[in-house]
């Protein structure tokens, strides 16, 4: 029976799990670093720990000192939030030895999700489509040829041992394979000592549509619908909308379905979110699974009425899950952006002193904060700041509040991407609807150059 | 001429030495924070004097991280 939680995180997320510890009696505990001392979610807690210095490697990633907190206040269960520890298989693996319950799924399970080919390879078993390439090296010029016409071009041409963008690169006809080939596969063979490559489809104008997952220990599970992520900059979301104004309802019941097969197929527990990259014919491609509670689980929250925490808790505590698929319907539709305290046009960071901080207020507003009045925001940590929410009856009206709430919202002292957020709900494109991961480059970004 | 912190952090990697010629542009020393990786580039070209900074020192904005001549 779960009657006390720690929660090994920060921030609005361990605002946000210790809000809903509340509501169901459970004492909250929250852990914080030296720089964190005046957090708003210290005070929430109730009772709280320092836990050493800045540094995440001396605080937040501690595990012998977090599992100790949670011993010395015989807390039952560890929430890990997002980030930090949340999908290290080596804390879920020591919670599991120590008899506290890791409010997550088995260390197992994220081990085998942690890993990129091993995860393909469990949802192909499980039926998901993955991007369609090659399962091995290939090392010739002719097998990467009739490989590549068997996909479909344009490919990904891919270094086998490579990373960083080297010895990788986009090609669109058998005429520009044989010479990218042997290039890229000398570069590799320079760079990492391997010559071989692998070939991958490339998703053009693709969307980062994902599903959230909740399953019990009895095999029940159900998916939460989906949620579109596609505007991001520097590879990390920005605003994410539910649910998507993009695919078909027979789209979004498949991707559901197959979420659903592949979380029974790895025996998977508690919540979790299957990412896939959608091209134009909504096909849909498996790219990776998060086995943790994700930044934006608002909005499913606002659409479908549950409260995704609550669910974790019950599920962790052994408890049947008490919704069926069939009791699920989408209501309205959610936006949430992301407010990051960064350069808006070069996405510096901008730590510093909010000497001003006054969010937007309003029936159908939800704010999750990190920062407050009067408060030092430090470079030890990720850059968000807060998460503004909004939930109306259609997309427009979803649109129309969030720019109001932008336009509302007071942040003085630091450089935030308000003005990001604010064009961005401005933009024509996105009011119709025309979200593909490369939103920021080609319209963000543009319409800055020619101001 | 001083080069200076443009924001806080800590710094990730010195890549420019002690009597090193550096080019306008070049990165001299690339710092941390929020997660993300900040090169400070030599404003113009000229030798460092002094490095004001080891790795894994925490600057402040407006600290001076090294000396160019």
């Amino acid at each position: 029976m779960i009657n006390k939680i720690v929660i090994a995180n920060r921030g609005e997320i361990a605002a946000r799990v210790i809000r809903t510890c509340k509501q169901l009696n459970i004492q909250a505990v929250s852990i914080y670093s030296e720089a964190d001392k005046d957090a708003p979610y210290v005070q929430m807690a109730d009772e709280s720990y320092l836990i050493g210095p800045p540094r995440v490697n001396e605080s937040y990633l501690n595990i012998e000192k977090i599992i100790s907190v949670a011993k010395e206040c015989k807390a039952d269960a560890i929430h890990p939030g997002y980030g930090f520890l949340s999908e290290s298989d080596i804390f879920a693996e020591k919670c599991e030895s120590e008899d506290i319950i890791f409010i997550g799924p088995k260390s197992k399970v994220i081990r085998q999700m942690g890993s990129k080919i091993a995860a393909r390879t469990m949802m192909q078993q499980a039926g998901v489509p993955v991007v369609p390439g090659t399962e091995g090296a290939v090392t010739s010029a002719e097998e990467a040829a009739s490989i590549a016409e068997a996909i479909g071009y344009p490919i990904m041409l891919k270094a086998s041992a490579g990373g960083g963008g080297i010895g990788m690169q986009m090609v669109h006809s058998k005429e520009e394979l044989s010479k990218a080939f042997e290039n890229n596969s000398k570069r590799a063979l320079n760079f990492f000592g391997d010559g071989s490559m692998f070939i991958e489809k490339k998703v053009e104008n693709a969307r980062h549509i994902e599903i959230q997952v909740l399953a019990d220990h009895y095999g029940n599970a159900v998916h939460l619908f989906e949620r579109e992520c596609s505007i991001q900059r520097r590879n990390q979301k920005v605003i994410e909308e539910a649910p998507s104004p993009f695919i078909s309802e027979k789209t979004r019941k498949n991707m559901g379905d197959k979420a659903i097969q592949a979380v029974k197929t790895l025996g998977y527990t508690n919540a979790g979110t299957i990412e896939f990259l959608v091209d134009e014919q909504e096909n849909f491609y498996f790219l990776e699974m998060n086995t943790r509670i994700q930044v934006e689980h608002p909005i499913t929250e606002e659409i479908t009425g549950i409260d995704i925490v609550e669910k974790q808790i019950q599920i962790a505590n052994g408890e049947a899950l008490d919704i069926k698929q069939a009791d699920l319907h989408l209501n309205g539709h959610a936006i949430e952006a992301r407010i990051y305290a960064e350069d808006p046009i070069t996405f510096f960071p901008s730590p510093g002193h909010i000497h001003r901080f006054e969010p937007p207020e309003g029936e159908k507003i939800r704010n999750e904060i990190t920062v407050c009045n009067n408060y030092d925001v430090t470079p030890f940590y990720d850059p968000m700041i807060g998460k503004l929410i909004v939930h109306g009856q259609t997309r427009n009206e979803a649109i129309s509040l969030l720019q109001t709430a932008l336009q509302e919202y007071k942040i003085e002292g630091i450089k935030t991407n308000l003005p990001m957020l604010l064009s961005i709900m401005k933009h024509q494109a996105f009011r119709s609807g025309n979200t593909t991961t490369n939103f920021v480059e080609t319209n963000y970004l543009t319409q800055l150059n020619k101001k | 001429m001083e080069l200076k912190a443009s924001m806080a952090g800590s710094v990730w990697k010195i890549t420019a030495t002690h009597g090193e010629a550096v080019e306008e542009g070049q990165d001299v020393v690339i710092l941390e924070s929020m997660k993300m990786e900040i090169p400070i580039i030599a404003e113009s070209s000229g030798t460092i004097k002094e490095m004001k900074v080891a790795e894994g020192d925490f600057v402040n904005e407006g600290d001076i991280i090294a000396i160019i001549e």
